[in-house]
């Protein structure tokens, strides 16, 4: 009935077209539904709204706070992305799919990361301006553009290895931002006070310490994650 | 139930008496600091125990490591027994460290560096024992466990350094002194010194009683187990 | 090509699977049965190299698990009564995604061939979440034969399918199974089984406690009005 196939093994490539396409797969699904940015986006824009009446925005409180008011907005809209993208893989069994692919697992770790970061990307690209508009403050500064990619990564680097875990326990829901924020403290305290530096016009030697931590972060926890997603998905 | 060996019964009685005599030590051996008064006296129990948190905490990291390459569950046992014990000892020492901060910066709470991190990794123990409360595998808790510890135990050096980081760059009013200036007399060394060799010991015999206790509970679970299975089917396998 | 032997699996203190001995052949349909919670799912996903075994020899399309799980998964299909598939991406794109997690060339003509195959060429651009419980398990059937496995596991493939479906389900699994291919199939449907089957295996309390092939069915009992599959999985069952 079905032809034969010759099925060649080619691991190296394998492995870099398993992660592009899982990384496919996500960006069509999204872009079909639209569920998952669409929420992060009005959830962030939510967050915005409320800091101006919490904390009083006020032009002259602006400065100082701009910095941390984003990356509290990046940071609980990430993990609403982070949730719904591991979640779409667990409740119809896709998990098992990927799992049962030919290709190491970790390939499967790196092909979410990579939707997860684009996703957290797009709502940043977005909020950022709208804040600006919002709050009459100029964010295109290149510096301000650098420390975002660097922080989002690191986020989500330890962010959907966490995803991982938490959807496959009974208490999902709320148990990845209890998990994610007490580690992912270093990446916010550096991210935030690098951005504020670059706001702020300080001098470089004031923020490179800060661009240390982010790369520290970056590298360490993506490596971890990669030698650990094994012992996360097997059973 | 297998009785306590003679060498753990032997440590319960030397950990009480090491206790008293450091607490004896800290009152009355121990000179009065002419700047803080009495309540500088707390600061050789705030050491000790931060050093108990140290080590449970690196024991933690260290035996998830080892988990997660044998897959056996007694190092399970060893690793939840290794966070319990460092969140309650630096649960002490955030309290002490209060005790402490209240007369001499006129505050309870200080975000000092190190006191920071003591309460941000206090976080990463609840959230520990969060996640292993919603999984009912005992093995898939014990791995995902394991690789939680690993994180923290990565993650957590990183936050010291960007919380001290964030300190030097804005520096605060209060809290200039503290222990780093603080002048230590001989008998004060030597009494914060045998404090931690005593709250060292305590660490052991407290590690000893806790991995006992996973070993019963698990084989609670076991016999449990058992009963339900024969009432079910019958039979005993 | 699938070859068991003392299989042993534990959950923490629970042991489901008390030393499985299993064996089949290329060519051969065995049907897995059991009671539920006999450890039937558990088994397959060892088998799926989904789940490592506590002890014992698993081996499957002459490879060993869990040492070479790439290697296995290479040459396996599998089926449960999850679809495993995305409702927001189209059959085809389901099928193009899976296609290239396997590193499948030609993967166009491919999933043309197995679209064909499991009835499905005329809806291949609607989104999977508009189809049907009967057409979403035709398709997670098409995608578990993709890439051309020598083996096939199907986990329960009937579950929640009304009459139609399920008649649709026999054709495409007798095309799955007809090219040479070792299937094990878990199933609760003694008379579905009885006609799709070579071999019944019954699993009961962790072991496969009895085992017949289509031909022993009638004789087995020595009595000819009783000698179904029905009265042979009663017996087992029993004794």
């Amino acid at each position: 009935m079905l032809k034969p196939l010759e099925i060649t093994k080619k691991p190296a490539r394998n492995y870099s077209r398993a992660v592009m396409a899982i990384t496919w797969k996500d960006l069509a699904a999204e872009l079909r539904s639209r569920e998952l940015l669409s929420s992060m986006l009005v959830f962030s824009l939510l967050v915005i709204m409320i800091f101006y009446f919490a904390l009083e925005l006020d032009v002259k409180a602006r400065n100082g706070i701009t910095a941390g008011a984003l990356w509290v907005t990046f940071a609980f809209a990430g993990t609403l992305g982070l949730n719904r993208s591991m979640a779409v893989e667990k409740d119809r069994g896709c998990l098992d799919g990927l799992l049962l692919a030919p290709v190491d697992r970790s390939a499967i770790y790196f092909g979410k990361a990579i939707s997860n970061l684009v996703f957290m990307l797009i709502v940043e690209a977005i909020v950022l301006p709208v804040y600006s508009v919002m709050y009459n403050i100029n964010l295109f500064n290149p510096g301000l553009l650098m420390v975002t990619l660097l922080g989002s990564v690191g986020y989500i680097a330890v962010g959907t290895l966490l995803a991982a875990i938490s959807v496959q326990t009974r208490t999902r829901d709320v148990l990845l931002p209890i998990l994610l924020f007490p580690l992912a403290i270093p990446v916010l305290v550096a991210a935030v006070k690098a951005s504020s530096g670059f706001l702020l016009g300080l001098d470089m030697s004031e923020i490179t310490p800060w661009l240390n931590i982010l790369i520290v972060y970056d590298i360490v926890f993506t490596a971890v994650a990669f030698m650990v997603f094994d012992y996360v998905v097997e059973e | 139930m297998s009785p306590q060996s003679r060498v753990l019964k032997v440590l319960n009685v030397i950990s009480a008496v090491l206790v008293l005599a450091a607490f004896l030590m800290a009152m009355f051996y121990a000179p009065l600091e002419k700047v803080m008064g009495e309540v500088q006296r707390v600061f050789y129990f705030h050491v000790a125990t931060a050093w108990v948190g140290m080590l449970g905490f690196i024991a933690a990291a260290v035996v998830s490591i080892i988990y997660l390459r044998t897959q056996d569950l007694k190092w399970d046992i060893i690793g939840l027994a290794a966070v319990e014990i460092s969140l309650i000892f630096f649960g002490i020492t955030i309290v002490l460290g209060s005790i402490w901060a209240r007369p001499a910066w006129g505050t309870w709470w200080t975000w000092e560096p190190r006191l920071t991190t003591a309460a941000i990794l206090e976080m990463v123990y609840l959230a520990y024992l969060l996640l292993r409360q919603g999984i009912d595998d005992p093995e898939r808790r014990a791995r995902f466990g394991a690789v939680y510890t690993l994180l923290g135990g990565l993650s957590v050096p990183l936050t010291f350094v960007s919380i001290r980081l964030f300190r030097t760059i804005h520096p605060v009013i209060i809290g200039n002194g503290g222990s780093e200036t603080m002048a230590m007399t001989g008998s004060m060394v030597a009494t914060m010194l045998f404090s931690i060799a005593a709250f060292s010991v305590v660490f052991v015999t407290l590690f000893w009683h806790r991995i006992r206790l996973g070993q019963f509970s698990n084989k609670v679970e076991y016999l449990k187990m058992k009963a339900s299975l024969t009432e079910f089917t019958g039979t005993t396998h | 090509m699938i070859e068991v032997k003392k299989l042993v699996k534990r959950f923490g203190l629970k042991t489901v699977l008390r030393g499985v001995d299993f064996h089949a052949d290329a060519g051969e349909f065995v049907i897995l049965l059991g009671p539920n919670g006999a450890g039937k799912t558990t088994f397959i996903r060892i088998l799926a190299s989904l789940s490592r075994p506590s002890m014992g020899q698993v081996k499957v399309a002459g490879f060993s698990l869990p040492d070479q799980s790439a290697a296995v998964r290479q040459r396996l299909g599998v089926v449960s009564h999850m679809p495993l598939l995305y409702d927001d991406l189209t059959a085809e794109e389901n099928l193009q995604f899976y296609g290239r997690m396997y590193n499948i060339d030609a993967l166009q003509e491919r999933i043309s061939t197995v679209l064909d195959l499991v009835g499905l060429s005329a809806r291949r651009r609607d989104m999977v979440r508009t189809f049907s419980r009967g057409m979403q398990q035709r398709l997670a059937i098409g995608r578990a034969v993709l890439h051309d496995p020598d083996v096939m596991l199907f986990d329960e493939p009937y579950t929640g399918l009304d009459q139609d479906a399920s008649e649709m389900l026999d054709v495409v699994l007798k095309n799955v199974a007809a090219a040479g291919r070792t299937v094990l199939m878990s199933s609760h449907d003694l008379a579905r089984a009885e006609e799709l089957g070579t071999r019944f295996d019954i699993l009961t309390r962790g072991i496969i406690s009895a085992s017949c092939t289509r031909s022993e069915l009638g004789t087995r009992n020595g009595s000819f009005i009783g000698g179904n599959l029905l009265t042979f999985y009663k017996q087992a069952l029993a004794g």
